[in-house]
């Protein structure tokens, strides 16, 4: 899932300062999941904003909604009488929710709630860790399905550096080591071969905006004018 | 020959190569690069230009290189996959190789965390061993990366780095292995405390037939003292130092430490001329240049070979 943190709320008061009337929109899937911006941190924001604004004598009128995604137009729909009401939105969803709004409603300014942090596993409740950086080459079938983009500090495909302390990598002792871990889980299937091999320069995917059709709905997508 | 360096023409001939480092200064300061650089001629068959180590911003590798030339020393540019991405890399190779730099030491470099831009984004577009094959593809399939020809490629000798102490051990030979089959010419190895770990280490690349492809130079640091090898020992990742070598130098007494690390570095040096698959060392005195002609006279390394 992707995984947000609640921006500081003096980051958000100082945002909405020049508007009295501000919708603020939860995500109901990722972000609600990881404790950030879902049906309950919307409520918890909009108290925190009413009551600064008011003892600054300055009130502010709040509204909360929570849309099942915010990265899906037909959720997006749910909003469209509502908006207007409000002087600016306040999007708590990943970027691209954010995103996904301030088109809907070009007219309105959208400010974002959470800062987008990353894709990656609920290890426990409220602990989340990074697992993948979408970098649109995925080479976890020869790295024992431990990502070296994400999970190496140096990103390194042919490690584990000289860098490894002890199964830890240098840049912090609580850190793993990437490849200390591939290492060791290769050698554990029989399979070091992977590494022995040279993995050469990556294809990175990920320096221009990405647009995905799948091959199923090329034809129907062509009769849309995408332009 | 592959680029014509003293230090490829040292080794081809057998000799027993030294080489020596030096770290650009924080600033624009020639002289700076010059002071240090005077300690070090006649004394080694090259010398490692840093990269910004420890992640800390300094004059350019290259830069400093071209001032040690004039120097009459031969810089071994180092450069780091941290900083610049493929293209700037390549940039970087053949204006080098244009400017009479002939030896070229690949690295990942370290973690821009440790240094004075820990907020900077690392790119790490490539890594070392990649680093390496492209290297070798630009000098002897005159190609970029990218598979455009070069017109007149460059010219290098190149190095990488080996770490015969960082865990998991028997994967260090292999990692030694891939970097020769990408191409390296010559590795430097991390600074060697352990030499119980480095004979074992060295005996596999022999046995693997490794040292008959790649001239493997022993990184000597001399410990200048007790608090150095404390924190070599605790806080440098990757770095293995036995507690014997602490007891040693504590024993040493007062204002005699210093010596007694460089007596260690110079038994060790001995060692290694005598070891097989050890090629010749690299001494990384940090910040230590001036004693450089010290330890070169008491390692018997002098006078250096002219070939």
């Amino acid at each position: 899932m992707i995984v947000a943190e609640r921006k500081p709320f003096e980051e958000v008061r100082a945002m909405v300062k020049d508007f009295k009337k501000v919708l603020t929109v939860g995500c109901g899937t990722c972000v609600a999941v990881c404790l950030a911006g879902g049906e309950k941190e919307v409520g918890v924001l909009n108290s925190e904003l009413k009551i600064a604004r008011r003892l600054e004598g300055n009130p502010i009128e709040t509204g909360g909604v929570t849309v099942e995604r915010q990265c899906d137009m037909e959720f997006l729909e749910e909003l469209d009488g509502i908006v207007d009401e409000y002087d600016a939105i306040i999007s708590m969803a990943c970027g691209a929710g954010i995103q996904f709004i301030a088109e809907r409603f070009p007219e309105v300014p959208v400010f974002p709630g959470v800062d987008t942090s990353f894709i990656g596993v609920n290890r426990e409740v409220g602990w989340y860790e990074e697992k993948c950086r979408a970098c649109g080459t995925c080479v976890l079938g020869m790295t024992a399905g431990i990502c070296p983009v994400t999970m190496c500090a140096k990103g390194l495909f042919n490690g584990p550096c000289g860098g490894t302390n002890k199964g830890s990598c240098e840049i912090n002792s609580d850190q793993p080591c990437a490849w200390h871990r591939i290492h060791e889980r290769l050698a554990k299937q029989n399979r070091l071969q992977n590494i022995l091999d040279i993995c050469p320069p990556n294809d990175w995917r990920n320096q221009t905006p990405r647009t995905i059709v799948q091959p199923g709905y090329k034809e129907r997508l062509a009769a849309f004018d995408l332009k | 020959m592959k680029s014509g360096s003293n230090l490829e023409k040292i080794l081809r001939a057998g000799h027993f190569a030294f080489t020596g480092e030096l770290g650009p200064p924080r600033g624009t300061s020639v002289a700076a690069v010059r002071d240090k650089a005077k300690h070090l001629v006649g004394m080694v068959d090259a010398v490692n230009i840093t990269d910004n180590q420890t992640a800390m911003v300094r004059m350019s590798s290259w830069a400093a290189s071209l001032i040690i030339i004039e120097e009459g020393l031969e810089p071994n540019y180092q450069m780091v996959c941290r900083d610049r991405n493929r293209l700037a890399m390549q940039a970087d190779i053949l204006g080098a190789s244009a400017l009479g730099i002939r030896n070229l030491l690949c690295l990942s470099g370290d973690h821009q965390q440790f240094g004075d831009h820990p907020q900077a984004k690392g790119v790490f577009d490539i890594d070392s061993t990649q680093l390496i094959g492209m290297v070798k593809k630009m000098r002897d399939d005159g190609q970029f990366l990218g598979g455009a020809d070069i017109d007149e490629p460059p010219k290098i000798f190149i190095g990488g780095a080996a770490n015969p102490f960082a865990e998991p051990y028997e994967w260090r030979v292999h990692r030694l292995a891939k970097k020769v089959k990408v191409g390296v010419d010559f590795v430097q190895t991390q600074c060697i405390y352990n030499m119980e770990r480095m004979r074992q280490w060295v005996k596999e690349a022999v046995d693997m037939g490794l040292t008959e492809k790649v001239y493997i130079l022993a990184g000597v640091t001399p410990m200048k003292s007790v608090g150095m090898a404390r924190y070599m020992q605790l806080k440098v990742p990757g770095m293995d130092v036995p507690n014997e070598i602490i007891k040693r130098l504590q024993g040493a007494g007062k204002k005699k430490v210093a010596d007694e690390g460089i007596n260690i570095a110079c038994e060790q040096i001995e060692e290694f001329k005598e070891m097989k698959g050890i090629a010749g060392v690299h001494l990384m005195a940090i910040e230590w240049e001036h004693k450089v002609p010290e330890i070169a006279e008491r390692a018997k390394v002098l006078p250096r070979p002219v070939v």
